[in-house]
């Protein structure tokens, strides 16, 4: 068997690419064809109070992968901290692996949300906000990533007006901005969410260290939106 | 045209208002239970709004997020009671229910009021009669359609103590006595020779009334799935099975069927017929055109009986 000699992950983000080939079998690993790939990396590396011993703890944060869709560079990261064996990620998309193209909470230990289909993350992080604090665990905070062109979904804005409306500042949602929406966003993402009061911040979503300043921020009372601008799928291509 | 001529009166409290008492009396005492709420019966929780504001959520005209949100409350381990209008809650955030709630593989109660058609003169955007039929194409839920208030006592309370999927259904409709001890069991009424009615929830006091004079088994049911199979079989006389539901026809027919794989069966299934009347008027006046009054059901079971000999 090969999964023998798969080398164990390092745990830095330089062996991420490695990790990312294990499924793709791409021998290249474009790592800016993962557009939440630093975001990710970032928050697992920096941010959230989460560990593989920890996944049923009720007081560690929760991250919601509201973009299913293209999960390697999730993962990937998820392999590198050790919350899933380094040996399942040649098994991508088999008929027994835990891991498909959208993740699955009920197969891998630490996947807060299944998704896939768009527009349920943040409705379902804002209920979770909700549970934590009404069970005293307001400190766990709560991170859900969606991308520009999921923002279509109406259901997001039934839950970025109601977060606001709660005063759910546990929670923060990282928008990865690439450009995709059909029909854009006139003015900007931040401020979709700036007009419904939710502290906002624009960084570029490649920047480790922007990206940690901006999530590192507390907003006493409100919930914020950290847009992180990546290139464009097509720009990545060319 | 007979009238009601039922001796006992109808129950002078309404299912909707017993869930308010429950639900209250749940909230009160086990700080896991959370009520989620979409501007609808708000002023009925206000009081236990006031005790739990992080309890008692109000998301406004917000039918996706209600469902979603219960979802996520439910992932962080509390047990969520999830309400509104039955086409505000089943039908508009149907996506909701099925991922936010299936498939993260969690816990919920939905109670919805309106049913199939409450407000029949508010016209079909208030009415659901495909609700349970919806329900059906989801796995592992327990729906439950009570037909009295202390019903909807009984089933609320087994559903919030339980930690699955559960969809219990109130209408305005209510039967004259309750029947329900344990929930799930489908409960004899009367035993006769000719065939079996099965009455789902509200349907009972009309198919008794419809049913007098004919000699037929009926058969209560105020928990629709799973199917009481077991139940159904027990007092089943001629396999000559009339199953009246108060939503859309034949919503439990594929249930009646597999209950009776291994008995030769005839299988009439009654209920909503046409969601499209486009009219007002009274929900008595729907019964007739359904074929859901007393007069229709006897008529089209009557037949039904005929038809087999």
């Amino acid at each position: 068997m090969t999964v023998a000699t798969i080398t164990p992950p390092t745990g830095s983000y330089e062996d991420l690419p490695r990790l990312i080939g294990l499924m793709s079998g791409d021998e290249k690993h474009e790592t800016s064809a993962h557009s939440t790939l630093d975001v990710l990396w970032v928050l697992y590396d920096q941010i959230l109070d989460v560990s593989p011993e920890r996944v049923d703890d009720p007081t560690r944060d929760r991250l919601v992968l509201s973009k299913g869709h293209g999960p390697m560079a999730y993962f990937a990261i998820l392999a590198a901290k050790g919350f899933l064996p380094v040996e399942t990620l040649p098994t991508f998309t088999d008929a027994d692996s835990p891991l498909g193209t959208h993740p699955d909470r009920l197969l891998i230990p630490g996947v807060e949300v299944s998704s896939g289909s768009l527009g349920h993350g943040l409705p379902l992080s804002v209920g979770i906000a909700l549970g934590l604090r009404a069970q005293g665990l307001g400190d766990s905070r709560v991170v859900c990533l969606v991308g520009d062109a999921e923002l279509d979904e109406g259901s997001n804005h039934e839950a970025i007006a109601a977060a606001r409306a709660f005063g759910l500042d546990a929670l923060t949602v990282v928008v990865i901005d690439n450009d995709t929406a059909t029909h854009g966003w006139p003015d900007g993402i931040a401020a979709r969410f700036g007009v419904e009061g939710w502290a906002t911040d624009d960084v570029y979503g490649r920047d480790h260290a922007q990206l940690a300043a901006a999530l590192s921020v507390s907003h006493g009372g409100r919930p914020n939106v950290v847009v992180a601008h990546v290139e464009s799928p097509w720009e990545a291509v060319a | 045209m007979s009238t009601s001529t039922l001796a006992v009166a109808a129950p002078a409290e309404t299912m909707r208002e017993r869930f308010g008492t429950v639900t209250t009396e749940l909230l009160d005492r086990d700080d896991s239970v959370a009520l989620v709420l979409a501007d609808i019966s708000v002023d009925q929780f206000a009081p236990l709004a006031k005790r739990h504001p992080d309890r008692v959520i109000n998301v406004g005209i917000r039918e996706q997020l209600l469902v979603s949100v219960g979802g996520g409350l439910a992932l962080t381990g509390l047990r969520p009671i999830v309400h509104t209008y039955a086409p505000f809650l089943v039908e508009r955030g149907f996506e909701q229910v099925k991922l936010d709630l299936g498939h993260q593989d969690i816990g919920a109660v939905l109670i919805s009021i309106g049913a199939s058609y409450d407000r029949t003169e508010s016209g079909r955007t208030h009415q659901a009669p495909g609700d349970v039929a919806l329900i059906r194409t989801l796995p592992q839920w327990t729906v439950h359609v009570p037909g009295h208030p202390d019903e909807t006592e009984t089933l609320l309370r087994s559903a919030v103590a339980d930690s699955g999927r559960v969809y219990i259904r109130l209408s305005e409709r209510v039967n004259s006595q309750a029947h329900v001890t344990r929930p799930g069991r489908m409960v004899p009424i009367r035993s006769g020779r000719r065939g079996t009615v099965v009455a789902v929830g509200p349907m009972l006091d009309p198919v008794l009334e419809a049913t007098r004079d004919l000699d037929v088994t009926v058969a209560y049911a105020a928990t629709v799935r799973p199917f009481d199979a077991r139940g159904l079989r027990s007092v089943l006389a001629e396999p000559n099975v009339a199953l009246v539901e108060p939503y859309l026809a034949g919503t439990s027919s594929a249930v009646v069927s597999d209950a009776l794989q291994d008995t030769p069966h005839r299988l009439l299934a009654l209920g909503v017929r046409d969601a499209e009347l486009h009219r007002y008027g009274s929900p008595a006046d729907h019964d007739r055109a359904h074929g859901l009054d007393g007069a229709g059901l006897r008529r089209d079971i009557a037949r039904f009986l005929e038809s087999g000999t």
